[in-house]
């Protein structure tokens, strides 16, 4: 039996380490408020400077609500890879990490886990602030239909799989490298184009934007929400660079673990 | 009874220095092996490999007749540890510690597990308060509890005893060992404390810049370096004297 094998794999397993976090969260409500705060401040903020560009820009005029489309789907993305960080930094933080793994629960499953845990803290971060989008500017996300959840799915995959090399990297370099989970994702705003087409980048950072599944969600974003069209071959760009970004970052992460019980780190990383 | 440790040539390297250099031995089902060392020692290197957080450079490690190495999440079933070293999430209740390791370890009746191990370890007035508002003492309860949850055949402990007070330390010896009179589980412990040792042990393996030095009961031991308690024996290893009364 080893990390890759699927027979041993164990919902029950990945459902405890799932209760383990509902547990903290349960237990912390200045927690649950934190996560949703920085979403709702950013959805407030960019909700008036659309507001004020709507009334000067023939471009964002054609489709209002582009840039909060943009700001709260960013948020899924960076939320996503903080999430998956952050549950792998409690059990660092708590010093349980050999506690984990000399019980029967193995790497796949505790990114199993991780990746649950991402999703329902990006969840709990971005609902409110698109739920509260709607009285305060009159725009739901919700309106973008069915691709909605084709664009998170991706937005998701690719914040997790971000979360997967973080983790890795700490698990390799402790906790000095516990600052990656706070900044990474922010190295690949600028040619994600979140707020403007990727024909505004320069060639060579298009082409660094084409090897990102991020640039072409938020492209099919603005092709919903200006053309009324789902683009099929952008979302089939992003979940193919997803699905091979995933088994990257799973291959470094479980490489990673096996350096760790090489150089004996399971038992040191902690505060 | 039949070895349920049997380790053979094991040998752990970081880089040029030797954590374990080649040692040998076995744990049979019932026993009580107590590994014993000066800092650095190599005890808790050979507890990390025998839990497989450590893989070893070279060498075997057969748990229940399987190789760790290829069997490793299935062996982790049978087995637990406790350790001052690790601790449990500060911010979870004993009682919610305990159902997250009783669901990993996939217990059918974790709620009855529970609410024993509460009883036996007269845990039941702390259940619900946050492990990080409990005492030392208190906490090595809670992750004796935890070491005790999948009602393991084999448990390893590192320092079970350290940072407790002698009442409290006495209770968690004379707890493990009705444990494995119940049991028949083995248990293997890396200590400093030398009463313990003597106390709990069946066999002493005396460590020393990762080889085992000597090994024996505690009174073989005492008989051989011809000193009233395992302390001297400790003293006389570390500082490198011989036994005068060869085995």
């Amino acid at each position: 039996m080893n990390a890759f094998s699927l027979t041993s794999f164990s919902l029950g397993r990945v459902g405890a380490m799932c209760l383990r976090h509902f547990y903290v969260l349960k237990g912390s409500w200045p927690r649950l408020i934190e996560m949703a705060y920085w979403p709702t401040m950013q959805m407030i903020i960019w909700g008036f400077f659309s507001t004020f560009l709507y009334r000067n820009s023939t471009w964002l005029a054609s489709a209002f609500g582009v840039l909060l489309a943009a700001v709260m789907l960013w948020d899924v993305l960076f939320r996503g890879q903080l999430g998956f960080s952050l549950s792998f930094l409690e059990e660092l933080w708590s010093r349980n990490l050999a506690n984990l793994y000399c019980s029967p629960l193995t790497p796949v499953e505790h990114v199993a886990s991780l990746l649950t845990m991402a999703l329902i803290r990006a969840l709990i971060g971005v609902v409110p602030a698109t739920l509260l989008a709607i009285p305060f500017y009159h725009f739901s996300i919700y309106s973008l239909g069915p691709p909605l959840a084709a664009f998170f799915f991706c937005l998701i995959l690719m914040g997790c799989s971000m979360g997967m090399v973080v983790t890795a990297m700490i698990m390799r370099f402790g906790l000095a490298a516990e600052n990656l989970a706070w900044f990474i994702v922010f190295l690949l705003a600028p040619v994600s184009a979140v707020y403007y087409p990727v024909s505004i980048l320069p060639h060579w950072l298009q082409i660094v934007a084409g090897l990102l599944p991020s640039s072409y969600v938020f492209e099919g974003m603005r092709a919903v929400m200006f053309d009324r069209v789902f683009r099929w071959d952008l979302f089939g760009w992003s979940l193919g660079l997803n699905v091979l970004y995933m088994g990257l970052s799973l291959g470094v992460y479980l490489w990673s673990f096996s350096r760790a019980r090489q150089l004996g780190l399971l038992l040191q990383v902690g505060e | 009874m039949t070895d349920i440790v049997a380790v053979e040539a094991l040998i752990k390297h970081f880089d040029a220095v030797a954590a374990v250099d080649g040692i040998d031995f076995t744990v049979k089902s019932g026993e009580t092996v107590a590994l014993l060392g000066g800092n650095g020692a190599g005890k808790t290197t050979t507890i990390s490999m025998l839990l497989g957080l450590l893989k070893p450079t070279s060498g075997n490690i057969r748990l229940f007749g399987l190789d760790l190495a290829k069997h490793r999440h299935r062996l982790l079933a049978r087995m637990n540890f406790s350790s001052p070293y690790v601790e449990l999430p500060h911010r979870l209740t004993p009682r919610q510690n305990l159902m997250v390791f009783a669901r990993l370890y996939g217990l059918k009746d974790a709620q009855t597990r529970i609410e024993t191990l509460a009883k036996e370890l007269d845990l039941e007035a702390l259940m619900d308060r946050k492990v990080g508002s409990l005492s030392a003492g208190q906490k090595t309860r809670v992750a004796l509890a935890k070491a005790l949850i999948n009602r393991p055949e084999l448990l390893l402990l590192d320092e079970p005893t350290a940072s407790l007070d002698p009442d409290t330390a006495d209770w968690v010896r004379h707890y493990l060992e009705r444990y494995q009179q119940q049991t028949g589980a083995a248990i293997m412990l890396a200590s400093h404390n030398m009463g313990e040792v003597e106390r709990l042990a069946k066999q002493v393996l005396m460590m020393r810049k990762g080889k085992i030095v000597d090994r024996g009961s505690p009174d073989d031991l005492l008989f051989r370096y011809s000193r009233q308690n395992l302390e001297e024996v400790f003293l006389d290893i570390a500082r490198d004297r011989r036994a005068e009364n060869a085995a």
